[in-house]
């Protein structure tokens, strides 16, 4: 999951997957995404994982590294 | 009666080191329950009442009830909603409550440029409330909103600190502090924070704030009108003396909404994070008025580049992103005020965005050997900080009393 989850991202930002390498970096203060990248993101995860994921519902906090994406990606698969 | 009020004494909130006193003696009781582990709910909204009526009593009593209307107003948008959300979900109908939770404040803002006075509609506050309400709306539709009364609701419209300036809560975030009461140590920790606040807000706004609003700003504003050019030495010494005014003004202010909240034991959003450090302009808005650069990032922003892409409007992904950009600050221009140097103010920084995004991604494909360093760092913030001084002098609306004196 946390390949995919790299690709999305790296379609979101418009970078390579190489600059996601680390699952723990904040990639909201590492400038990696932005409001609107985190858009592309969350219409990603949303056709990769079927899940509805509400913009109210992105709290950045919650959504800041790949590990917390997947995280949350799988409580969301589950609920 | 309405004459009795009239006559009564009105205390501005924060406005002189009187107030502090009178409510922190009130506020006090609270403080005590808090550290106890109590909330005393009754007492809260007694006190709440006390300080919001001497807001709005003596000259601005009509204000006071232009505000009971408008929160019943949103009260009912609100509950039937939230109501009608359990059931159906039609755009149609969101779009319809959103606006309609909107329309005071656009009434509000539109009367002055369209009759020459202000609404009897207007209060004080009314714009950040908007925003409290709409968000709400919002985050109903988004099914988000689950646990929500009328009461519950007032009380987050209400809530004392913050009602007239901000920082702007949202309803999930303040009811989730406001129904737990925090642990001992938690509690302290906050109490802690907000003396320090409490503290750097007096310095902020009675000291420094005070010097450049009350004492340099009205000396360079004398002498840039006697100018026979707009552009003098004494206008740009309006420019700084505004700008570092505006910043030290509305943070002290800030501070003290923050810090009353710690108080009662409500973690109320931090509106200003160092933002003459930022290193460039999207950086900036993450560090000014934060409460208000995130509401319309999160509500506005993201909501259309979200249905943008979805509905595939835009080829371009950086069409949209800029499109986004302008209709955003364009939007925050209005918010401000119709008058022309609010609305080039959002257009500007509108353009800025539109800009250092161009610039970022430039930098990436074309420039990656671009050396970085102190020095470079440097340059970028100064760049920055002189480009918002100048937008805050449009902002000010100092140049429309220079042209008008002319």
């Amino acid at each position: 999951m946390q390949e995919q989850i790299i690709n999305i991202l790296a379609d979101a930002t418009g970078r390579d997957a190489s600059d996601f390498s680390d699952a723990s970096q904040d990639l909201f203060t590492s400038g990696l995404l932005d409001s609107m990248a985190t858009v592309s993101l969350l219409l990603g995860l949303q056709d990769a994982f079927d899940i509805q994921v509400p913009v109210s519902e992105f709290d950045r906090s919650q959504w800041n590294t790949i590990e917390k994406i997947e995280q949350r990606v799988k409580e969301l698969q589950n609920a | 009666m309405i004459n009795w009020i009239a006559s009564l004494p009105n205390f501005s909130a924060y406005g002189t080191p009187m107030y502090f006193c009178y409510l922190i003696l009130a506020i006090l009781p609270l403080g005590i329950g808090l550290y106890f582990g109590k909330r005393f709910s009754w007492y809260e909204a007694l006190i709440s009442f006390i300080f919001i009526f001497l807001m709005f009593d003596g000259d601005s009593w009509q204000q006071g009830i232009s505000l009971i209307a408008y929160v019943i107003w949103e009260t009912c948008l609100v509950m039937y909603y939230h109501h009608y959300r359990q059931s159906a979900n039609s755009a149609g109908i969101f779009y319809l409550f959103t606006a309609l939770s909107i329309i005071p404040l656009v009434i509000v803002k539109l009367t002055p440029a369209m009759v020459g006075h202000n609404s009897l509609l207007g209060f004080l506050g009314i714009s950040y409330l908007t925003f409290r309400a709409a968000g709400t709306i919002i985050e109903t539709r988004d099914g988000m909103v689950k646990d929500i009364s009328a009461w519950k609701f007032i009380r987050f419209m209400l809530f004392m600190p913050t009602l007239t300036s901000g920082p702007i809560d949202r309803y999930r975030r303040f009811s989730k502090d406001y129904q737990k009461v925090p642990s001992r140590d938690a509690y302290l920790a906050l109490v802690n924070k907000g003396i320090f606040y409490l503290f750097l807000g007096f310095l902020y706004k009675f000291v420094i704030g005070y010097f450049f609003g009350q004492y340099f700003l009205p000396h360079f504003e004398k002498t840039a009108l006697l100018q026979p050019h707009m552009i003098s030495w004494s206008m740009v010494g309006v420019m700084y003396t505004y700008g570092l005014y505006l910043f030290f003004d509305f943070a002290g202010y800030s501070l003290f909404a923050v810090a009353i909240s710690y108080f009662m034991g409500v973690k109320s959003p931090m509106n200003f994070n160092q933002p003459f450090k930022s290193k460039n302009i999207k950086e900036f808005w993450n560090r000014w008025h934060i409460s208000l650069s995130f509401w319309f990032r999160d509500y506005i922003f993201m909501r259309f580049v979200f249905l943008a892409t979805k509905k595939r409007w835009f080829k371009n992904r950086n069409a949209l992103s800029s499109t986004a950009y302008m209709l955003n600050m364009t939007l925050m221009g209005f918010w401000h005020g119709i008058t022309w140097y609010y609305i080039l103010y959002g257009i500007v920084h509108g353009l800025a965005l539109v800009t250092n995004d161009w610039w970022l991604r430039y930098k990436r494909k074309h420039l990656p050997n671009l050396p970085h360093n102190k020095l470079t760092t440097g340059v970028a913030i100064f760049i920055t900080f002189n480009f918002v001084m100048v937008t805050f002098l449009i902002f000010s609306g100092f140049l429309n009393t220079y042209l008008l004196s002319k």
